[in-house]
């Protein structure tokens, strides 16, 4: 008989421990992300696909065309070509290709450049029907964003 | 005013849009209510904070097939959610919601209300069995037995509130428990029945809510168990019409509370009696069913039962002898 009496003291007592938690969730704020609004911001050691850094000064890529991230690439991703302008030192980058839908996001070509020229970007906003638009063409890219 | 020709045509339409607004506005309450207790949002794309989304989804349950699976008794299949719908709306007849609000006195108001609640249980048998699936048969007969165990300790606590108040009538119920919250039946301080009136009303209004098929006594749908119990093969409005005529009930099942036990529409402190009270009495009531529903996990049917039978049944049994005893002695 005291188990019957204890059960629904106990009982009792855990139900309205219960309903306190609840209502004081009621009145916390809310922490889920409204996503289309309220863009994430990414952590820094995200990886989205690479992008060239520019030069603070003159926005133009630091990229020489040395092609170590080419030969670095374990995938075949990565297409670039250069030019060396009339009156400067180093080539200038004409053209930088990668293909996104190879790339395993290894990090090998970030490593390979010892020109401060490439970064993982925060970019992870990528969907589409077309298989093309996944072949980026980051010179462009790098313009769009200057 | 009794022969007018106005006061049911006034009290259909009445009726008609609150049953309307409560069912369909209830739905977004109660998913507005369960994202705040699980810190998210609820709706909000249909218009200002999801205000529209029932319109959104009345809309698209009615541009859905209802589908009559094959095995199934056709015309019982229909019917079940019509009759899940009518006792509810039939229920608020009687309802009275301030003291000239009210579209019937009847002197047996509270007996007819609990003969017409025993019908949705019924809506729920048919629709589960007419639906010739397994799980719906379960669920059916789970229901029944819920009901049935959950029927009489709601009863007998009734019967203590007609034993105080010498009336069947809800009206002169609420009439007697008017002039502030000491004179409710649920505080009440003449005869000391506040001494165990409060056991009273928790024990009624547990079974309004295993009544009203609401978790945690929500053995007839416990999706996890039975996909949806006797909603399974329903699809379109039938689906709809059981929707809406759980949140009637619902309603009706504050509606009661309040009358029974909160002083229908008597202010707390003897200020402005009104309807105005009446409905913030409900609505407060219909959010602890909320606050409930996103608090418990569902319980076993055994447990269920066990409750009832081992614990509500003779608390509230308990309580009639009580409330005699105190009326003849004090």
């Amino acid at each position: 008989m005291s188990g019957y009496w204890n059960d629904i003291l106990v009982g009792s007592k855990s139900l309205v421990t219960g309903l306190m938690i609840t209502a004081r969730e009621f009145f916390k704020p809310v922490v889920t992300e409204q996503y289309p609004y309220d863009v994430p911001e990414m952590t820094p050691l995200f990886r989205g696909h690479v992008e060239l850094i520019a030069n603070e000064e003159t926005g133009a890529p630091n990229c020489i065309v040395c092609m170590a991230c080419q030969r670095a690439c374990p995938s075949d991703c990565i297409t670039l070509a250069g030019e060396k302008k009339e009156g400067e030192k180093k080539k200038s980058l004409t053209q930088y290709q990668l293909d996104f839908t190879k790339c395993s996001l290894c990090g090998s070509c970030v490593e390979a450049c010892n020109f401060n020229a490439l970064q993982f970007s925060k970019e992870y906003n990528l969907c589409s029907f077309n298989k093309d638009d996944f072949i980026i063409d980051l010179v462009k890219r790098l313009e769009d964003q200057n | 005013m009794d022969t007018s020709i106005w006061r049911p045509i006034l009290y259909l339409i009445g009726i008609m849009v609150f049953a309307g607004l409560n069912a369909a506005y209830l739905g977004w309450c109660e998913r507005k209510g369960a994202g705040r207790i699980q810190r998210r949002t609820g709706p909000m794309e249909a218009g200002y904070e999801g205000l529209l989304q029932p319109l959104a989804d009345g809309i698209k349950l009615l541009t859905k097939q209802l589908l009559v699976p094959s095995g199934a008794d056709g015309i019982l299949f229909r019917v079940a959610p019509v009759l899940a719908m009518i006792p509810a709306i039939t229920s608020l007849v009687v309802i009275p919601f301030s003291e000239n609000i009210q579209a019937r006195a009847m002197e047996l108001s509270v007996l007819l209300l609990f003969a017409i609640a025993s019908i949705a249980m019924m809506a729920v048998l048919l629709g589960g069995w007419a639906s010739g699936n397994k799980y719906s048969v379960i669920s059916a007969a789970r229901a029944v037995s819920q009901n049935l165990a959950y029927e009489i300790p709601m009863l007998l606590t009734v019967i203590c509130i007609v034993m105080i108040s010498g009336s069947m009538n809800l009206r002169d119920i609420a009439m007697d428990q008017q002039g502030g919250f000491w004179h409710w039946n649920i505080f009440r301080l003449d005869n000391f029945h506040f001494l165990y009136m409060w056991v009273a009303f928790i024990i009624f209004f547990i079974c309004s809510i295993a009544e009203t098929n609401r978790a945690p006594f929500d053995m007839a749908e416990a999706e996890s168990e039975l996909v949806a119990g006797f909603m399974t093969e329903y699809s379109s409005m039938g689906f709809g019409l059981f929707m809406m005529g759980e949140y009637l009930n619902i309603v009706v099942g504050a509606c009661l509370t309040t009358t029974l036990f909160l002083g229908g529409w008597d202010c707390p402190f003897g200020m402005f009696p009104g309807v105005w009270w009446f409905i913030i009495k409900i609505y407060i009531l219909i959010f602890t069913f909320i606050w409930i529903r996103w608090t418990y996990p569902r319980t076993q049917i055994y447990k269920l039962l066990n409750l009832s039978w081992k614990i509500l049944i003779p608390f509230s049994l308990v309580n009639v002898l009580l409330t005699a005893f105190f009326i003849k002695v004090f």
